[in-house]
């Protein structure tokens, strides 16, 4: 019975908006979505580690952009074959893991934090490079999804009519192919192109979803009055696209575009799994988890590392974009706790 | 409406046209199937190239060999469906029609108990919007979706099939984990059925204690070993799902129905040995399917005996309960051949498998002892395959439910002085379904997409596995047949999930041409 116990909320809901519209006085909207982002937890955490993370990995093993290189900090490359660490491990298992979370002896990276595997290799670097390629991928996928994404649905939401008929049709045929037949095909006999170029296939691949919802964004605000002002004022069509209706939609925009990202990192690490993305000597996180998995019951932290890095890395996305989202929507109230409560007689008393 | 219908499939035909040449000329200039041939030193050679391009047409350029493969495929209206040869000189549609039961089968299961949970889960969980079940079915929801599925394969395949196979030489439960399993079963009702602190308090230690006592006897009796549930443990539980699903159903209130469900259970708990005699002698799907119509007739027939009115929300509680109550046959027909099943040799007491779709060893014949080892087969694969999809079903579902109850026709019924359970389940339920509806069915065409990789992971012969083959192989017709039955499929979800929504949302008409 108590599964439909009913609490009441009436009360709160009148004094909860009086909170919310006193917190939010005077603020642009970009100020209180942001102050509604830094708000939600999970996203904030997530933020922070992704922001870390992201740091941690491509500093391991150093870059290059444009003729600046940075060398990293790692004192292996993952072609290094090192001899096998003895010290510290079983004699049947010579290459384990000497990360150690425990304060004490001991403590910190070690010489191999995630091992070695079967040659010697050090796992640690490895791993690294595969996160470096993931998040690369997930990037490439995201970017290039939201730049055909916004402006195909754009177009067909600002225009309608015939382009908006061509357009959607379009959108319907990238929809009804399951990206993992077409991605398969295409990366299977062009990975050896380099992983980008995969990404970025995949990329084009992806904006299905978005292009809609910006199509549908677009449709409602274009009949709004102050898109009629502007266009009495004399604005010109791309004005009215870039000045008054996109930056309307980028809430929809942003929260869709994370979405496709933590899906692309999945969707990449899938595609190497099975053999059909990026391919040896190059590295990822999902060509490692396929490559070591026989060795679970063995060398059980050649097949850990690669997935919890997978987890994390799209785990934090998703929070984040759960943030965004929850930032984002006006209609989104938000719960008035104890705390604000007592805040607000506080406030009230003082009057 | 039909007019709609019409304009909509001729649409779709010209997508799937699109598509399917996108998939061929992609495939088509990028693989060439005579190239392990070309490096051969074999002295035939030169005919067996010959014959090669002689059946697949390799010398007719990509674009235009579409239409050659085309022209087989719209066969299929006159009578002479062709989906052209594989490498090895096979018709392509043999492949296929062996490997499409076997697909089904693994995601069908998976499917509906993901939607079941997970629209379950997201509803309690918007109902108990901001509680820490909230809160944690959230966080669970968001690491489910972050999960890839060949890692929990590899995961599920030690921690539960290894273990739980090695649990069962003995089939003992240690103290530790009853311990453990009461202590959480006790967190997750306190979360579930929330209230004040005392009455949350008092329902964490019913809960423990129940689930504590009710693991030692399983314990004790060694019933993992030789599990069973006997005439009066059905009962027992028949009658907890009559109540269970009258509750949620039509109320307790509404006696009709309550008796009317009691009744089921009452007639299946009589008729307990005969169709055990029934399973036993005459084991197939025949009687399988027939006593499922007999079954179904009984709850109607019932319901129309105990209600007077409002007959259709009795039978409906009546069907469900029938439907459970026939289930629980089935359960304990498969655990009475659990004991001679696990003491085959092809066996050998690990029954659950990591691998395969089905034990090529076990005796042929025995349609028990085939049933059974298809279920176990099925345990590992609809677990990952759960996790990985009931994520989305439970944001999504939850997020409706919230939108829903926003609404002020749910404020309206509320203020007309209904139950809760009737606001709930009446105003708010039903109107979260319809959204959940379209995604669903998008959704299945998405799954067979997703079933590629647990059927690589967990060695199912399935369209995965044709699909992978026919990359790996560069056969061009094999990966045809494989993308136009996902495609069609596809086209076909996009189209039910439109008309769908029109018949269930009054408010979205389709304008067809008058």
């Amino acid at each position: 019975m108590t599964m439909f116990s009913r609490r009441s909320k009436l009360s709160e809901e009148v004094s909860g908006s009086d909170i919310f519209n006193k917190e939010t006085e005077g603020l642009s909207q970009g100020q209180i979505v942001l102050k509604r982002f830094f708000r939600h937890r999970g996203a904030m955490v997530s933020l922070i580690v992704l922001f870390s993370l992201v740091t941690f990995v491509f500093s391991t093993l150093g870059f290059k952009i444009l003729g600046i290189g940075y060398g990293g900090w790692w004192k292996y490359k993952i072609t290094d074959l090192p001899a096998l660490r003895t010290a510290g491990c079983s004699i049947e298992l010579p290459g384990c893991p000497s990360l150690s979370l425990i304060p004490g002896k001991g403590f910190g990276l070690g010489d191999h934090p995630f091992g070695q595997d079967d040659l010697g290799r050090d796992y640690f670097s490895l791993v690294m490079r595969g996160a470096e390629r993931s998040i690369e991928v997930m990037v490439v996928i995201g970017l290039v999804a939201a730049a055909v994404g916004i402006t195909i649905g754009a177009l067909a939401g600002f225009y309608r009519g015939l382009i908006d008929a061509i357009l959607m049709r379009i959108n319907d045929f990238i929809i009804t192919i399951p990206i993992i037949v077409l991605g398969g095909v295409v990366s299977f006999h062009f990975g050896n192109k380099g992983i980008l170029f995969l990404a970025f296939f995949l990329g084009v691949l992806s904006w299905g979803g978005l292009s809609r919802l910006v199509r549908g964004e677009f449709l409602t605000l274009r009949e709004r009055e102050f898109v009629d002002a502007a266009r009495v004022a004399g604005a010109s069509n791309r004005r009215i696209i870039f000045k008054h209706i996109l930056p309307n939609a980028i809430g929809v925009i942003i929260v869709s575009v994370t979405l496709i990202m933590s899906g692309a990192i999945l969707l990449e690490s899938a595609l190497s799994y099975l053999g059909l993305g990026v391919v040896a000597p190059d590295v990822s996180l999902g060509l490692l988890i396929s490559q070591y998995q026989d060795s679970f019951t063995t060398r059980p932290w050649l097949f850990w590392y690669p997935g919890l890095l997978i987890i994390i890395i799209a785990l934090s996305v998703n929070f984040i974009g759960d943030g965004l989202r929850d930032a984002f929507d006006p209609r989104q109230r938000r719960r008035i706790s104890r705390k604000d409560r007592s805040a607000e007689r506080a406030i009230a008393t003082k009057k | 409406m039909l007019a709609y219908i019409g304009r909509r499939i001729s649409a779709l035909l010209v997508i799937l046209l699109g598509s399917t040449f996108l998939v061929y000329v992609a495939q088509g200039y990028s693989g060439d199937p005579s190239e392990a041939l070309r490096g051969s030193t074999d002295p035939h050679v030169k005919a067996q190239l010959a014959s090669l391009i002689r059946n697949l047409n390799l010398n007719v350029p990509p674009p235009a060999r579409y239409f050659l493969w085309l022209k087989g495929v719209l066969g299929v209206f006159v009578g002479h469906f062709n989906l052209g040869l594989t490498r090895d000189r096979n018709p392509v549609s043999t492949y296929i029609l062996a490997a499409v039961p076997v697909t089904i089968r693994l995601i069908l299961l998976s499917t509906l108990l993901a939607i079941l949970i997970g629209i379950g889960f997201g509803i309690i969980s918007a109902l108990r919007q901001y509680s820490r079940f909230d809160y944690a079915l959230t966080f669970f929801a968001f690491l489910m979706y972050s999960l890839p599925i060949f890692w929990v394969a590899v995961l599920l395949k030690a921690y539960l099939a290894i273990s739980f196979n090695n649990f069962l030489l003995n089939g003992s439960i240690a103290p530790a984990w009853i311990i453990f399993a009461s202590f959480f079963s006790g967190v997750f009702w306190a979360a579930v059925i929330s209230g004040t602190r005392q009455k949350v308090i008092a329902v964490f230690g019913i809960a423990a204690a129940s689930t504590a006592v009710f693991l030692t006897l399983l314990s004790v009796t060694k019933w993992f070993t030789h599990p069973g549930l006997g005439p009066i443990m059905m009962l027992a539980l028949g009658i907890g799902f009559a109540f269970a699903v009258t509750f949620v159903s039509t109320g307790l209130s509404n006696k009709a129905a309550l008796r009317s469900s009691l009744t089921v259970v009452g007639i299946g708990f009589l008729l307990y040995f005969p169709v055990e005699y029934l399973l036993k002698k005459y084991a197939n799907l025949l009687t399988l399917f027939i006593m499922a119509i007999v079954t179904i007739t009984i709850a109607i027939a019932t319901s129309y005996f105990f209600a007077k009115v409002d007959r259709r929300a009795v039978a409906r509680t009546s069907l469900i309960t029938s439907v459970i109550a026939g289930l629980l046959f089935i359960i304990d027909k498969l655990m009475k051949t659990w004991v001679p099943y696990i003491n085959t040799d092809a066996i050998h007491q690990r029954p659950i498998p990591t691998i395969g779709q089905i034990n090529d060893l076990l005796p042929a014949g025995n349609f028990w002892f085939s049933f059974l080892d298809s279920v176990l087969h099925l345990v590992l694969p609809t677990i990952a395959l759960i996790l990985i999809s009931m994520a989305g079903y439970i944001r999504y579902s939850r997020g409706t439910m919230l939108e829903v109850l926003n609404q002020d026709y749910i404020r309206t019924a509320r203020a007309k002085g209904l139950s809760e359970r009737t606001v709930i389940m009446r105003h708010a339920f039903r109107n979260t379904l319809i959204p959940i509806t379209t995604i669903v069915v998008v959704d299945i065409a998405g799954i067979i997409g997703g079933a590629i990789i647990t059927e690589r992971v967990f060695g199912w012969r399935g369209m995965g596995t044709l699909f992978i083959t026919a990359i790996d192989t560069s056969d061009l017709n094999l990966l045809m047949g494989v993308s136009l039955i996902v495609s069609t499929l596809a086209v076909l979800a996009n189209l039910v999930a439109d008309l769908l929504y029109s018949a269930l949302d009054p408010r979205i008409r389709v304008v067809g041409k008058k």
